[in-house]
């Protein structure tokens, strides 16, 4: 008995130790960056077109497709890829917003949602068709590259993703609030009506602020590349990450979006630390119940 | 006709009506006498080439085609009057369900026997419709102990299967951990959390305390698994002595790089089965990661100069000499003597043939052939360890081409 307590003692001791504890906050937080950068095009979008877009998984999954073959077939390393892919599926949401979602809405917020998600069903298994449900990954030289802080090796493509993301969100900030199209767009997302009578094209903003969606994904993707694995289906997982992060950051704020994604990561990595890895995402899903019980506006959101 | 008792109404149908169709359009095994002197023996040759095992399944197809074309530019199936092996390549698809399909066609294309399966599901699954058809199933790698152990007259597996394989390892590594003088105590196990690391996982929980082990933790993980930082993070905390890897080659490799690049050593990282550790792939593509690590699994025989002129061959094909690679290059073989020795390339007459085999022209560092209820019971694992850029023999010392490295050097 007296035995199996001081087991039990040591093992919590183990699990409380500042050795395991700080290099498994700051992992959480570095990998929360590439969940905020993806739910960062969530949340542009449902901001400003007030729908959710049931494709993003989709097009996350192609963009690591195309970071994937950037580097196979052009060896291209991801982080230049990034600097091609992402005017490249800018203007891959831009055509698919304006020549493809908005048309065949016909104006109502329910068909788009059943068009996206459409879109997400041809998108993944045109994928599946073209490159079977093999998993791939990509070797760098650097993937497995560490910076020594005293307190823990910190990888350093997880590194430079948080900073990536940083700069992205900022970016996006700043464009949000200095910018002629920003501000159109603040004003489509606040009155449609009045945005259109003031003279602000609507459709042209839609497809812009899709585009800039999009295009964090790529950024994503070319962010997770050296880390991750790439498979038809593998945009999925994130977005359902995305979605707690937008709850909880509130739907439509930069600004949560950012610290919700660093959060979620935290929250998933200690869960994982503590109720193993099959069971890691439990905790997300967790949080993901109790913000919408206690509140559904989330931490940055205006009151609906 | 005992058997029509247990086989349902409707599978009954099913069968007949497809043995029906086969015998009309002429498919099904003629007497060898009704064939022209020297017709091809058509072979089914069964990977999952495709989805999550694909690099397996293609390994295990080159194995097997390798050994079609050595018998047949040998001159074929002498006691067949030369007839040359025709190889009905299948896909699995690695899903039971895939491999169940491609049995079907095989049968219909009337092949005389399979070699192949690769994973334990698509084995179990694919030998069962087989034997169906009452059409000779050999085993390439499958180690789930079941696999032979259900009365199948037509299934047999030439390399060991799970239980002696595991218990090898464990006598293995106390034979390690004595010879150094027991540095070793303690344990952690990291496992996938499907049939194979999960039984691994439990039966090392039952039997590593009876020998002296103490087993700190055991922690399960998902495949496919892309960070493995909070795995390692417990490692480093609890400091074991010997790490026990049981994955597939892809998380497998992630850990093994996670800990180098966490700089967590252990005295050792031992592994059954390991999915990477004894694989040239991995100790080319990361020797810093593979150095040091051992593994008790499928090995050729290092004396033997076939096993060493297959090795030569298939890299100069610049592939890696994988053991699915050796397992189905020794299975097909096996078929070859049996179709030999039968005379026939009637399905009965191959079974019977299989099951008195004793079968010695193999690569395998195994004992004398002989199958009780399916299962060769010379069949053996050997223990490696990825030492300088290459992977050695440490145990079995009969064959041994390097001393074991145990504790790693810090």
């Amino acid at each position: 008995m007296r035995g199996s307590f001081y087991a039990a003692l040591a093992f919590c001791g183990r699990m409380l130790s500042p050795i395991i504890l700080v290099p498994a906050v700051l992992n959480g937080l570095l990998t929360g960056a590439v969940y905020a950068l993806v739910a960062l095009g969530l949340t542009l979008i449902y901001g400003v077109l007030h729908i959710i877009n049931f494709a993003h998984g989709a097009l996350f999954s192609a963009a690591l497709f195309a970071a994937f073959f950037a580097y196979r077939l052009l060896g291209l390393d991801p982080y230049i890829a990034a600097i091609l892919l992402t005017p490249v599926f800018f203007l891959l949401g831009y055509g698919l917003q304006r020549f493809v979602i908005g048309p065949a809405a016909h104006g109502e917020d329910r068909n788009i949602l059943l068009v996206t998600l459409g879109l997400a069903v041809v998108i993944e298994n045109t994928l599946l068709y073209a490159f079977r449900a093999d998993t791939r990954t990509v070797n760098l030289d650097y993937a497995f590259n560490v910076i020594d802080i005293g307190v823990a090796f910190l990888s350093v493509p997880r590194v430079i993703a948080f900073g990536v993301a940083l700069v992205v969100a900022l970016v996006l900030w700043l464009i949000l609030t200095l910018t002629d199209t920003g501000k159109a767009m603040r004003a489509v997302a606040k009155e449609k009506l009045g945005a259109e009578l003031v003279g602000i094209d609507v459709v042209h903003i839609y497809a812009v602020t899709f585009g800039l969606g999009t295009a964090c994904l790529a950024i994503a993707a070319c962010l997770l590349l050296p880390t991750y694995y790439v498979n038809p289906h593998v945009g999925n997982a994130f977005v359902l990450v995305a979605f707690t992060v937008v709850v909880l950051g509130g739907m439509g704020s930069v600004t949560g979006s950012l610290l919700g994604g660093m959060f979620v990561g935290v929250v998933e990595s200690l869960s994982g630390l503590y109720l193993g890895e099959s069971l890691g995402q439990i905790g997300i899903f967790v949080m993901f119940i109790l913000v919408l019980l206690f509140r559904p506006s989330g931490l940055f959101g205006e009151r609906a | 006709m005992t058997q029509f008792s247990r086989v349902s109404r409707r599978r009954f149908l099913q069968s007949t009506a497809l043995i029906a169709t086969a015998a009309t359009t002429g498919l099904v095994n003629a007497p060898a006498v009704l064939r022209a002197q020297g017709a091809p023996v058509k072979l089914g040759v069964l990977h999952p080439v495709s989805g999550a095992l694909s690099y397996s399944g293609q390994q295990g197809r080159l194995g097997a085609t390798i050994a079609i074309e050595e018998i047949n530019a040998a001159g074929g199936i002498k006691a067949l009057g030369g007839a040359k092996i025709d190889a009905v390549l299948g896909d699995a698809q690695s899903t039971p369900e895939g491999g169940n399909a491609e049995v079907e066609k095989m049968n219909s294309a009337g092949v005389a026997a399979i070699v192949g399966g690769y994973a334990s599901s698509i084995c179990l699954a694919a030998s069962q419709t087989a034997a169906r058809y009452d059409l000779p199933y050999v085993v390439d790698v499958g180690v789930a102990d079941n696999i032979v152990t259900r009365g199948l007259k037509n299934t047999f597996r030439f390399g060991p299967g799970f239980g002696v394989i595991a218990k090898t390892a464990l006598d293995n590594l106390v034979a390690l951990n004595d010879q150094a003088g027991k540095p070793a105590k303690t344990v952690m196990i990291v496992h996938e959390d499907s049939l194979f690391g999960s039984g691994l996982a439990k039966l090392l929980n039952a039997q590593l305390p009876e020998r002296g082990f103490n087993v700190l933790e055991t922690m399960p993980h998902p495949t496919p698994t892309r960070d493995f930082n909070n795995v390692v993070l417990k490692i480093k905390a609890a400091n074991p002595d010997i790490v026990i890897p049981a994955d597939y080659y892809n998380e497998y490799v992630l850990l093994a790089r996670t800990m180098q690049q966490q700089r967590v050593r252990p005295k050792a990282i031992y592994s059954v089965l390991g999915g990477a550790a004894s694989s040239y792939k991995f100790v080319k593509e990361f020797p810093e990661a593979a150095q040091y690590i051992m593994d008790c699994n499928h090995w050729f025989d290092p004396r033997n100069p076939k096993a060493l002129a297959l090795r030569k061959k298939v890299e100069a094909q610049g592939q890696f000499y994988t053991y699915e690679v050796y397992m189905n290059y020794s299975g097909v073989l096996l078929v070859a003597d049996a179709l030999q020795r039968a005379g026939s390339a009637e399905r009965a007459k191959i079974t019977a043939a299989l099951e008195s085999s004793t079968f010695s022209g193999h690569v395998m560092p195994y004992g004398p052939t002989k199958f009780v209820n399916g299962q060769n019971t010379g069949a053996a694992p050997a223990n490696t360890q990825v030492l300088g850029n290459d992977i050695q023999v440490i145990l079995p010392s009969t064959f041994a081409t390097a001393k074991p490295v145990f504790p790693m050097p810090a």
